[in-house]
């Protein structure tokens, strides 16, 4: 086995550079798999951490029906959920640690000079806990600040960077949002883009109530955030939220709800589908390169073979059985794709930062996946490699001792 | 005592499309322990198919071959490798050394293939032995490309000892070597017969065959004589008379 395995090294070496093109097709296709594979499961990490950043076992309960076919209302176009809701789901809902409706709104805040278009959320006091958020400096405005829906709210980093510049701590300052003066009572830590790209940290919160009476004048929320108390109690929170709300929607039996509860898995699950998608394409790609690269390897074996011929009959005449020729030539074929694999699985981890750093992709190489990518290399050693070691173990000593 | 080599009304026909080809058309033969034999005839006679079968390479179309009592009819492609492995040592017309492979190496080849397997310590050991018995075993570690005609063709015949076979087979060994070292390795070979081991050898030189103890003539794929070599030459004596012809060509 020793010397099976030396002879196959040596006549690897004899031929250094053809050896080498032949393993290009390998190190491509390989390098392909771990890079591809690497941005896949980067892409998914930075998904999942921006998942992660939206809160701890979230639910999210839009208005209006979004599985329904036809046309979908995204974010709920017609907001169809009401304060008597939000007081029934407090209540009535066990196994959850926060509800807070959303009111959403886009206006222009000034300060002195300054001034921004920023998205403005109104929640409750409940919402920064549900959500994540941590505080930079100041903290979150209370219950009663709800109630008497004061001018109070808490300001996102971006936003406070563009209004009082980078790094200056915003609470205690007065901001005018629509002309009206709100008091800045907490900074907000930054959380970075969300799943779909956007800036979390250009917002302002503030109590529902100021939102709705002061900027919108809406009677309505278009959601619910909701913090269940464990990954567990997800599915039964789930039902008891739908059966809260159908029956206070008075939805009868035979028709479809007019709201929709999104799990945080389910939006992980959405917003990794397009990365899916890009690795089943590169996987692709670097499936067909590895088959040509396969190809390689059987079309040098084969010339090898030709060329060994000789050599082939001297062993066969001195009692080598098809076998032992059969594994010799084979692990040539393995050890030309198995050294194409490592120095792939090489260029990979060279490639995948470099693809971070020029185009900004976010890459992950896991081990399952050079493991994965090794296994493949020496599979297809075997695979093409055996039609022409087959040959050679076939070949008639006479014949192979006569041949010129 | 039990012949080595038996063959019984050995048949060999090759059959190229619808045309029959009779290589061998039935020859009888036994050489026994000891004996070093050449077989000569022209080409095209049948020496070599002849050869080829008693090397185990082939199989008979027709007759019986028995080596070391084995009928090798019954006998698969395994066994046959087998066969070639433990009772048989081929040394061939082109030598047929690995390249870029040291003596040394070449030598542990047959080895390789052993069953049960021979330690590499034990390879190695064995490889230098036979070296020695060819006088080459300070070029173990030379290449072939390093060593001349003759040297090269004593590193095949020490591969072909290595396994200590039955027999030794030797297909024109002398055929791409100058006179002299023609009679050096006939001197290796007359050596090794003294000390017990079965030759056979295919030739078409007279002069070589002389070497031998018994001479077949194969023509048309029969044998026309096989008889004893009644004025046998001894390599050292040839060697000499034919420094003494040379030393005459220059003083004349």
């Amino acid at each position: 086995m020793l010397a099976t395995l030396k002879t196959a090294l040596r006549a690897i070496r004899r031929n250094i550079l053809r050896s080498f093109l032949t393993m290009l097709g390998i190190i491509v296709g390989i390098s392909a798999v771990i890079v591809g594979v690497s941005m896949g499961t980067g892409a998914k990490a930075e998904v999942d951490k921006q998942i992660a950043s939206m809160g701890n076992n979230l639910l999210i309960v839009f208005s209006g029906n979004m599985s329904r076919g036809g046309v979908r209302g995204g974010f709920g176009m017609q907001p169809n959920l009401t304060e008597r809701d939000y007081e029934a789901l407090r209540r009535e809902v066990p196994g959850i640690v926060g509800v807070s409706p959303e009111v959403r709104a886009t206006a222009q805040v000034a300060v002195g000079n300054q001034n921004t278009s920023v998205g403005i959320w109104g929640v409750s006091a409940d919402f920064a806990e549900i959500r994540s958020w941590k505080f930079q400096s100041g903290e979150n405005f209370t219950d009663a600040d709800v109630r008497s829906a004061n001018k109070v709210c808490l300001i996102g980093k971006t936003t406070a960077a563009t209004l009082f510049g980078e790094g200056v701590d915003p609470v205690g300052q007065i901001i005018r949002i629509k002309n009206a003066p709100f008091t800045v009572v907490g900074w907000l830590a930054a959380k970075g883009a969300n799943a779909f790209g956007q800036d979390q940290d250009d917002v302002i919160l503030m109590p529902y109530t100021s939102a709705m009476k002061r900027l919108t004048g809406d009677t309505k929320f278009r959601a619910f955030s909701i913090a269940a108390e464990s990954a567990v109690a997800i599915p039964e929170a789930t039902n008891q939220i739908a059966a809260v709300l159908r029956q206070l929607h008075q939805i009868t039996p035979d028709k479809e709800d007019d709201f929709s509860i999104r799990s945080q898995q389910e939006m992980s699950d959405f917003a990794n589908a397009n990365n899916r998608v890009m690795t089943v394409l590169i996987g692709a790609f670097a499936g067909i390169s590895l088959v040509v690269g396969g190809i390689g390897i059987m079309n040098i074996m084969l010339v090898s073979v030709t060329e060994r011929t000789r050599e082939i009959g001297i062993r066969l005449a001195v009692g080598a059985r098809a076998r032992d020729v059969l594994r010799q030539f084979l692990i040539e074929a393995v050890l030309l794709s198995v050294v194409g694999g490592a120095l792939g699985i090489a260029a990979g981890y060279w490639l995948a930062p470099m693809l971070t750093k020029f185009a900004g992709f976010p890459t992950l190489i896991s081990s399952t996946s050079v493991l994965l990518a090794f296994s493949v290399s020496a599979v297809i050693g075997v695979v093409f490699g055996f039609f022409p070691a087959l040959k050679a173990a076939n070949l008639d000593p006479i014949d192979a001792l006569r041949y010129e | 005592m039990e012949p080595i080599i038996k063959l019984v009304d050995y048949r060999r026909t090759y059959r190229n499309g619808s045309l029959e080809v009779h290589a061998v058309r039935g020859v009888s033969l036994e050489i026994h322990a000891g004996e070093f034999v050449a077989v000569m005839g022209a080409s095209g006679s049948g020496k070599s198919t002849m050869m080829n079968t008693i090397g185990c390479l082939d199989r008979p179309t027709g007759g019986r071959y028995l080596l070391d009592g084995v009928d090798v009819d019954s006998l698969n492609r395994d066994d046959l490798a087998d066969l070639r492995n433990r009772k048989l040592g081929f040394v061939f017309q082109g030598f047929n050394l690995l390249s870029r492979t040291s003596a040394l190496e070449n030598v542990e080849l047959p080895m390789l293939y052993s069953r049960p397997a021979v330690p590499g310590r034990e390879q190695r050991r064995r490889a230098l032995e036979a070296l020695k018995m060819v006088g080459l075993a300070d070029r173990a570690d030379h290449y072939p490309n390093q060593l001349s005609g003759g040297q090269q063709q004593r590193v095949a015949i020490a591969r072909a000892l290595v396994n200590r076979p039955r027999v030794l087979l030797a297909d024109e060994p002398t055929g791409n070597l100058d006179t002299r070292t023609s009679i050096e390795v006939m001197g290796v070979f007359q050596a090794l017969n003294d000390q017990g081991i079965t030759i056979v050898m295919v030739t078409h030189e007279l002069d070589i065959a002389n070497f031998a103890r018994r001479t077949v003539v194969m023509r048309d794929g029969l044998v026309r004589t096989d008889e004893r070599v009644t004025q046998r030459l001894h390599a050292p004596e040839a060697l000499a008379k034919l420094e003494a012809e040379q030393k005459a060509v220059h003083l004349a």
